[in-house]
């Protein structure tokens, strides 16, 4: 893997509301996302972890921080030129596909709503090739073009979303729980497709999900978040064979294995925010092993690394 | 059925066998069902004669995919099917008495709720906004156990407290919406056993919950049957979530149960492909930069008929037959079987793919190295697995010569 940060987070926070009533979503977190790797975003509901991926893609303003494409920043106010590369060149995924595709309209626009704005294409034949290249790509037909979302499977449309996405030919995918909706064997072919896209494509992945049993199949590097702060970053079977953070552990040890014996052994570990007394002690982000980040206290990290 | 009972009193509306039920014994039992809908003119056959057998005291995991079947069969239970479904034929007994007899809401009351409960997916849709949460349970302990409203309220008081939620006096007069996710869902799994059920229906509890939710709530509904000694109906998608929780597992395809067995013979010793298919994909089993195994394909139109195995079309392992005749139950143990014709004398030896036969060695090597769980022994079932698949092996050797 080469070491070239497409994108680097520099301290972004995420402010909602204002004033007394203000909350934040996101607190400091910093990171960098390489050419060609896929970084999982992990934590539960309301950790912040879809905010993250929305604040890359400008829908959520920064209340500090700086987040950069390629050295060139990309938050705050940015020139119309930077704004137009960013949005062809990092794209989403959602994680409802019914909800995500206009019912209304065929999949021949829904793929090339993006080039008909970014005027991506010289003729029509250019552009139906490209809508073509796109569908086969996600192992659709050609002439799925003339239907309508609602003529498709879940795992169909999730397909359709992720055409859309590369029709743009960008350089980064940001999946948001892209298979949480789907059912288990489709889930595996949704799987494999990005990671073949990724393959033969060379892009990147910022993955964002809660199932941790996919993300240690698909991820590179992994960064478990809590409560809008990165607790622990690091290598993904780095982090699952050696977590350090209290709550890493309570996340691993919650993944279900399917072996009955295993599984009545396991103990459920639980997390308690509790124990760290950070009104004393800031916590700092620190590297405690080699590519293997961590939050803690001075006292805490020497007790966890050791 | 009888005019009578339609007039008297919600517990006469059945006759049941009351007699005490040791756990084993089967306390519901549904043969060849058969659940048909109509939709828009056309029929459409959600569950294709399944049978399932529930003990006292078991937890029965049913697993299958969307559109499978499992809560449509699950409903039937309860006689919580819509409008446009019924019960086409087959039997579904309770406690000796038929159930698909019953009719209309009043009937069906003697058991929902009291005799057999049901926990839904969706804990927000499960609950009414606009009571407090301790007022839903309370209303279900008046209503299915007569008692008046302080006992009620101190049942429920007691219930709330019973599924882990704490200081349940202030939690008692508070809204759903001040409810998290996973406390929700323990508000909802209170209601339904403070009726005292015999029988709790799980569908999907924890599917809209987090990884770290959803195994608390599992630890939850572990606890609660081991306390009162219900009868768990797990209904999931997830094969995963179930190793911890089922005593049996049933796999339902296209309306249909394919395999059913203990906990230890599906996991270890699966027979159905669609079973292996299932094991395979779990992404806990994938290997890194190896392609995970998918299921081709989609499950087949219900609004058809279905001719063979229902599977066949999407099993690359199809026999020509599969294609052509339904294949029956063959038993493999008293308590597993599967309906495949790989299972036939006549059929060539075929093994569970790679993946699913190292399945307890894959596990073991993630875990171990997490430092988590002990590595696993070798135990008497592993070994027995073991000489059964040289055995097997050994046969399409043969064969292929």
């Amino acid at each position: 893997m080469s070491k070239e940060a497409l994108l680097s987070l520099d301290g972004i926070s995420v402010r909602f509301g204002a004033g007394r009533k203000s909350f934040r979503a996101v607190r400091g977190v910093s990171f960098e996302l390489y050419a060609g790797e896929t970084l999982s975003l992990v934590g539960e509901s309301g950790s912040g972890k879809t905010t993250i991926g929305r604040a890359i893609m400008r829908v959520h303003p920064l209340s500090a921080g700086e987040i950069r494409y390629r050295g060139q920043r990309i938050s705050g106010a940015v020139n119309a030129r930077s704004e137009r590369l960013l949005r062809q060149k990092i794209q989403m995924i959602f994680q409802d596909p019914m909800a995500s595709l206009n019912e209304r309209a065929k999949i021949d626009y829904i793929v090339s709503e993006g080039l008909y704005n970014f005027k991506l294409f010289k003729n029509e034949a250019e552009r139906l090739a490209k809508v073509e290249k796109a569908l086969l790509e996600v192992g659709l037909l050609p002439e799925f073009a003339s239907r309508f979302p609602h003529e498709f499977s879940g795992g169909q449309r999730q397909r359709i979303g992720i055409a859309r996405a590369l029709v743009m030919e960008p350089e980064i995918l940001i999946a948001d729980e892209p298979i949480s909706a789907l059912d288990v064997s489709i889930r595996a072919q949704v799987i494999n497709l990005l990671n073949q896209l990724k393959r033969d494509r060379g892009l990147s992945y910022l993955f964002i999900a809660h199932d941790l049993s996919v993300v240690r199949f698909i991820s590179d590097r992994i960064a478990v978040i809590h409560r809008g702060r990165i607790v622990e970053l690091a290598a993904s079977e780095e982090l699952f064979l050696r977590p350090l953070h209290p709550y890493t552990k309570a996340l691993l040890s919650a993944v279900p294995i399917p072996d009955p014996e295993a599984e009545q052994k396991k103990k459920l570990v639980i997390y308690d925010p509790s124990i760290h007394d950070y009104g004393r002690e800031e916590p700092i982000w620190a590297e405690a092993a080699p590519g293997h980040y961590l939050l803690g206290s001075p006292g805490e990290l020497a007790a966890w690394s050791s | 059925m009888s005019t009578t009972t339609k007039a008297g009193p919600l517990r006469h509306a059945l006759t049941l066998n009351e007699s005490a039920c040791v756990k084993g014994d089967t306390l519901l039992e549904a043969t060849d069902v058969v659940i048909r809908f109509n939709l828009r003119g056309k029929t459409l056959t959600a569950v294709r004669s399944a049978s399932l057998a529930l003990k006292a005291g078991e937890t029965l995991a049913v697993v299958g995919e969307s559109g499978s079947g499992k809560s449509v069969f699950a409903k039937s239970f309860l006689g919580m099917l819509d409008k446009n479904g019924r019960v086409a034929s087959g039997s579904i007994r309770y406690r000796g008495a038929e159930l698909s007899s019953l009719k209309g809401e009043r009937e069906w009351l003697s058991v929902r709720g009291s005799r057999i409960a049901m926990v839904f997916q969706d804990p927000m849709t499960a609950l009414n906004p606009l009571k407090t949460v301790g007022e839903q349970i309370r209303e279900a302990a008046a209503l299915h156990r007569g008692l008046d409203k302080e006992h009620s309220r101190l049942l429920a008081l007691d219930m709330l407290a019973r599924v882990g939620i704490g200081e349940p006096e202030r939690r008692y007069g508070q809204y759903p919406h001040e409810f998290s996710g996973g406390m929700r869902q323990r508000a909802v799994i209170a209601a339904a056993i403070a009726c005292g059920p015999e029988i709790l229906i799980c569908d999907e509890p924890t599917t809209a919950l987090d990884v770290t939710i959803q195994a608390q709530i599992l630890e939850l509904i572990k606890s609660l049957q081991r306390d009162l000694g219900m009868a768990v109906l797990f209904i999931t998608h997830d094969l995963g979530v179930v190793a911890k929780m089922a005593d049996r597992i049933a796999v339902m395809y296209a309306g249909q149960v394919v395999e059913e067995g203990l906990s230890a013979e599906i996991f270890y010793d699966p027979r159905h492909p669609y079973t292996w298919a299932l094991l395979a994909s779990l992404p806990q089993l994938g290997v890194k930069g190896e392609e995970l195994f998918a299921i081709k394909g989609t499950p087949p139109s219900l609004f058809k008929e279905i001719k063979g195995d229902a599977f066949a079309a999407r099993n690359p392992l199809a026999l020509k037959v599969d294609f052509e005749h339904e294949p029956p139950f063959f038993s493999v143990s008293p308590t597993h079987r599967a309906k495949t014709w790989l299972l036939d004398p006549r059929a060539p030896a075929q093994e569970a793919p790679d993946t699913v036969r190292r399945l307890r060695a894959r596990i073991a090597e993630a875990g171990k190295a997490a430092g988590l769980r002990e590595p696993n022994a070798p135990t008497a079932v592993a070994k027995a697995d073991g000489a059964k698949k040289r055995k097997a092996k050994k046969a399409k050797e043969q064969a292929d010569e």
